[in-house]
């Protein structure tokens, strides 16, 4: 088993699909001679040409469908938008188009391809580089959503989108992409649904995915020294949200916090709680608590960026505060 | 072309427009629901185009307005109009409605309601078809109206940049429901716009299925041997409103009106038939009788006695029905 940077392991899932079917291409703006912005797409365009590896004008809503059109044909494109902040502009082809077509069509044409795009606050880059918009993916019927926190999953989970048949919507961060991790040598594929614990706990559930997993790790470590004891849930998913993992975790736990990096109204916390409402809500001791960025325009003074956002402090705190009271 | 198909082709028209009219029929008696966009006018654009390209090999796809292109794609009517009256048995299964037909069969890949978000698509299919290999082409049919959208600039662009084979055919009705062509754009020429982008591009009269045809295959010659896109705008009417809600009047005068008329599709073609001594009136009427009693008899009676979506499948299609793909069940060593 290797460590591998999360990039690099977008990249060898990407290279091992081109090199397994020739209907699977990437396109997007600098993924092939230039190589990629993250660097996913490193090295392919030498490798399987312009016609698989494609520099696309800055059009993402038209690339987008591009993508889409070629999927209906039985290609398998792969499309990365350079930030989920410019993923707005493809809406019309994701959300009207992609997601529709199969429901419209009766079930005759599908439409397999994968967006992978990051989003989320880096470092200071400013109110238009720094959204978080899976509220927006995550609930619209005929997508897959997906939020690979780890090098391994974005592998795996890239691996499956590419060979799923429904539109898949892969969310990636634009601060994990130099995250290393264990990735094991051998090809596999990961499912695109269901949570995983990633850390085994009995006193609280902190549940998160993407960014605010890592947050939750890093929390659970200073509840530790505290003699709490946090499992940590990271979601991997985000349609469909696994609420059995959930309850599973929660009938040991009785306690949940939720943290996200996205804002409270009509955000992920907000349909993880109806989750846990409707499928937990008997197993919990009093009410789950959320953990949310403000509800602000991400400033670019870094001080209000970090008061903007939560990090491992805040759910700790959150936490020691919801076994404190409870 | 022989005097038996041009016979034939006229036919098909004649067919398409009194299709079209017992559509507005069945919508008076509400057994067809929600938005309805209709063709009469029109018809030697699809038809001209169609004709010529082939059928149920090269992809088509198109706006709202989309009933005879899928008709002339090879779908049945009677799956068209079951669709319509949102029964199973439509071509879309009860789920797509007037503005989504699909028959992937018969590589129809579509009706859309966002205008301009066809174009995207059509490039898609034209990359498809550069991947795959074939010496198929897209067609994309869409109204003038929806060239004012990025999804038209940035499509033209990139079908250009890579040389798709695409067959952009703009439907120029010089209205998108009540503004008209002069009221939204300073460049009246449809053609024009695209050789902004170094794509060919040339402008034709829609009413005549002639010209039509001898415009489309010029087009679909360019497209087919490798010289990338094409972009055919075809100057033509129609006759309805935009769709049952717009009487068609108010932002249209009377002598406009009038005039198009004067150049309807279907007369014009009949009339040099005749000029043409392959077809006499008589025989018209024959064939017109003929449409309306097949539309009657069999395709009306079809959709209404077919039954309707099963309420317990209300869920199905939205994903794949099987879900191991997703699960990451992937049969190694296959695709
Ligand atoms: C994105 C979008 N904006 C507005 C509409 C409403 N709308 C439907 S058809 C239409 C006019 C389109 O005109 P044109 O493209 O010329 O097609 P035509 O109906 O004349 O065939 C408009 C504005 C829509 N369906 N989609
Ligand atoms: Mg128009």
């Amino acid at each position: 088993m290797a460590q591998a940077f999360y990039w690099d392991a977008l990249r060898r899932a990407h290279d091992e699909e081109l090199a397994n079917d020739p209907l699977v291409f990437a396109i997007g703006e600098d993924i092939g001679l230039p190589g990629g912005t993250y660097k996913a797409t490193q090295g392919l365009f030498e490798k399987y040409g312009e016609h698989r590896v494609i520099d696309a004008p800055i059009s993402e809503n038209s690339y987008t469908g591009l993508g889409t059109g070629a999927s209906m044909t039985g290609c398998r494109p792969i499309i990365e938008i350079m930030s989920v902040n410019f993923a707005l502009l493809a809406t019309d082809q994701i959300i009207n188009a992609a997601a529709k077509i199969r429901y419209m069509s009766g079930g005759q044409v599908a439409c397999p391809i994968v967006i992978r795009s990051p989003g989320g606050v880096a470092h200071q880059l400013g109110a238009q580089h720094s959204g978080r918009l899976e509220k927006v993916f995550a609930g619209t019927s005929g997508l897959r959503v997906v939020t690979p926190a780890f090098p391994a999953d974005a592998y795996a989970m890239l691996k499956t989108a590419v060979r799923c048949n429904d539109p898949v919507v892969i969310l990636e961060h634009e601060a994990i992409y130099n995250l290393k991790g264990e990735v094991p040598d051998e090809e596999h594929f990961a499912p695109l649904e269901g949570a995983q614990v990633v850390r085994e706990g009995s006193d609280v559930t902190l549940i998160g995915y993407l960014m605010s997993t890592h947050w939750n790790l890093a929390a659970a470590d200073k509840l530790a020294e505290a003699g709490i004891s946090a499992e940590v849930i990271d979601l991997r998913a985000l349609k469909p949200i696994d609420g059995e993992t959930i309850r599973a975790s929660l009938a040991k736990t009785h306690k949940a916090v939720i943290a996200t990096e996205d804002e409270a109204p009509v955000g992920m916390s907000a349909e993880i709680m109806a989750v846990i409402n409707e499928q937990c809500f008997f197993e919990l001791d009093g009410p789950p608590v959320r953990v949310t960025a403000e509800d602000v325009p991400v400033p670019y003074n870094e001080k209000l960026e970090r008061a903007a956002i939560p990090d491992a402090d805040r759910v700790a705190g959150a936490t020691r505060k919801l076994l404190g009271s409870s | 072309m022989e005097a038996a198909d041009r016979r034939r082709l006229l036919g098909e028209m004649v067919f398409a427009r009194r299709f079209e009219e017992r559509c507005a029929e069945a919508y008076h008696h509400r057994d067809i629901g929600g938005f309805l966009h209709l063709y009469p006018g029109q018809e030697a654009c699809a038809f001209g185009v169609q004709e010529r390209a082939r059928p149920a090999y090269d992809y088509v796809i198109t706006g709202y307005r989309d009933h005879v292109h899928a008709i002339k794609s090879g779908t049945d009517p009677k799956a068209v109009m079951a669709e319509l009256f949102a029964r199973e048995t439509g071509c879309s299964r009860g789920r797509g409605g007037s503005m989504h037909l699909f028959d992937a069969a018969n590589k129809f890949m579509g009706g859309y309601a966002l205008v301009g978000e066809p174009f995207p698509l059509a490039l898609g299919l034209a990359k498809g078809i550069q991947l795959q290999g074939t010496d198929q082409i897209a067609v994309c049919f869409l109204g003038e109206g929806a060239d004012n959208q990025g999804t038209f600039h940035e499509t033209m662009n990139m079908a250009q940049l890579w040389e798709l084979p695409v067959l952009f055919v703009c439907e120029n009705n010089l209205y998108a429901i009540g503004t008209s062509l002069e009221r939204s754009t300073p460049v009246h020429d449809q053609y024009k716009r695209v050789q902004a982008y170094a794509m060919e591009a040339s402008q034709t009269d829609g009413q005549d299925v002639d010209t039509v045809m001898a415009s489309a295959d010029q087009a679909i010659e360019h497209v087919r041997q490798g010289h990338g896109p094409y972009f055919l705008e075809l100057m033509t009417y129609r006759l309805r409103g935009h769709s049952m809600s717009d009487s068609g009047r108010g932002y249209r005068s009377e002598d406009e009106i009038k005039e198009w008329m004067e150049r309807d599709p279907i007369y014009l073609f009949r009339d040099r038939l005749i000029a043409e001594g392959i077809l006499t009136e008589a025989e018209f009427e024959e064939m017109d009788q003929g449409a309306q009693q097949r539309i009657d008899d069999e395709i009306i009676p079809f959709a209404e006695e077919s039954p309707e979506p099963d309420i317990n499948e209300l869920t199905r299609y939205v994903l794949d029905d099987d879900p191991g793909p997703a699960l990451g069940r992937v049969n190694e060593g296959g695709k």
